[in-house]
């Protein structure tokens, strides 16, 4: 996940200590119920959600990180409940678009 | 073994709780993944529409070798239009709503989808419960 925060120019938000951890997919989605069909354990989650439910949707579908994308920033109680789960989560202002396409090239496939 | 939650409606902040309980509770059970997988988008779904939709309600398991059935039970303004409502986009959940990531009218589709058997009954003013069972082939 290190190759993926330098590709995304993303800061980290917490769980910097867990970005030694491999993503197996990507999965890119605003929305709760596609993301819950049809993410798959162990992908890399990118959205633009940042309200705490994204954090819960990540722990049942098992994802393994978060990248917010658009410059979103997710509130304090959100990275709080993140830290707790580790869960590492990342922010870049790159669009949801250009930020799966960038990782599909480097050779991410979707979930 | 059956687990059984309450769940309130509008409060966002403890939404999905229950189902991340009855996940758990299938991963120790060691229930089939797929099997898991069908049973928990059917929890969470079922427990997001009491958060969404009604006053308050519960969310209960019955976890078996053979079976998992999930039942959510609520209070609340009920369905008038049941084949409506399981139209894939139809949603009645307000724009507030739909800005974090929900309302899309998915619901009731993927409990449908992801459901071996289902039954709903919905009563208006009154409440609705919803029963799914999945099987573990």
């Amino acid at each position: 996940m290190h190759v993926i925060k330098k590709m995304l120019n993303a800061d980290v938000l917490c769980g910097a200590d867990l970005l030694d951890t491999e993503v197996t997919c990507g999965f890119g989605c605003d929305l709760i119920s596609d993301s819950l069909c049809f993410a798959r354990p162990g992908c890399l989650l990118l959205t633009g959600l940042t309200n705490v439910q994204i954090i819960r949707l990540a722990e049942m579908v098992e994802a393994r990180a978060i990248v917010f994308v658009r410059g979103k920033k997710p509130g304090e109680d959100v990275i709080k409940l993140a830290r707790e789960k580790g869960l590492p989560l990342l922010a870049t202002d790159l669009f949801l678009f250009e930020s799966c396409g960038i990782l599909y090239q480097a050779g991410l496939r979707s979930s | 073994m059956q687990l059984k939650f309450q769940v309130k409606g509008m409060d966002f902040s403890r939404a999905g709780q229950a189902a991340t309980k009855i996940k758990k509770a299938l991963q120790l059970a060691g229930m089939d993944p797929a099997t898991m997988r069908k049973a928990i988008i059917i929890a969470y779904e079922a427990e997001m529409n009491i958060v969404i939709h009604a006053y308050h309600g519960t969310l209960t398991a019955n976890i078996t070798p053979h079976k998992v059935e999930i039942i959510a039970e609520d209070v609340g303004p009920g369905i008038p239009d049941i084949p409506l409502a399981m139209q894939e986009g139809y949603s009645t959940a307000p724009p507030h709503i739909r800005e974090m990531g929900f309302g899309a009218g998915m619901g009731l589709p993927n409990i449908k989808k992801s459901a071996d058997e289902l039954d709903i009954q919905s009563e208006v003013n009154k409440g609705t419960k919803l029963w799914a069972a999945v099987f573990n082939n």
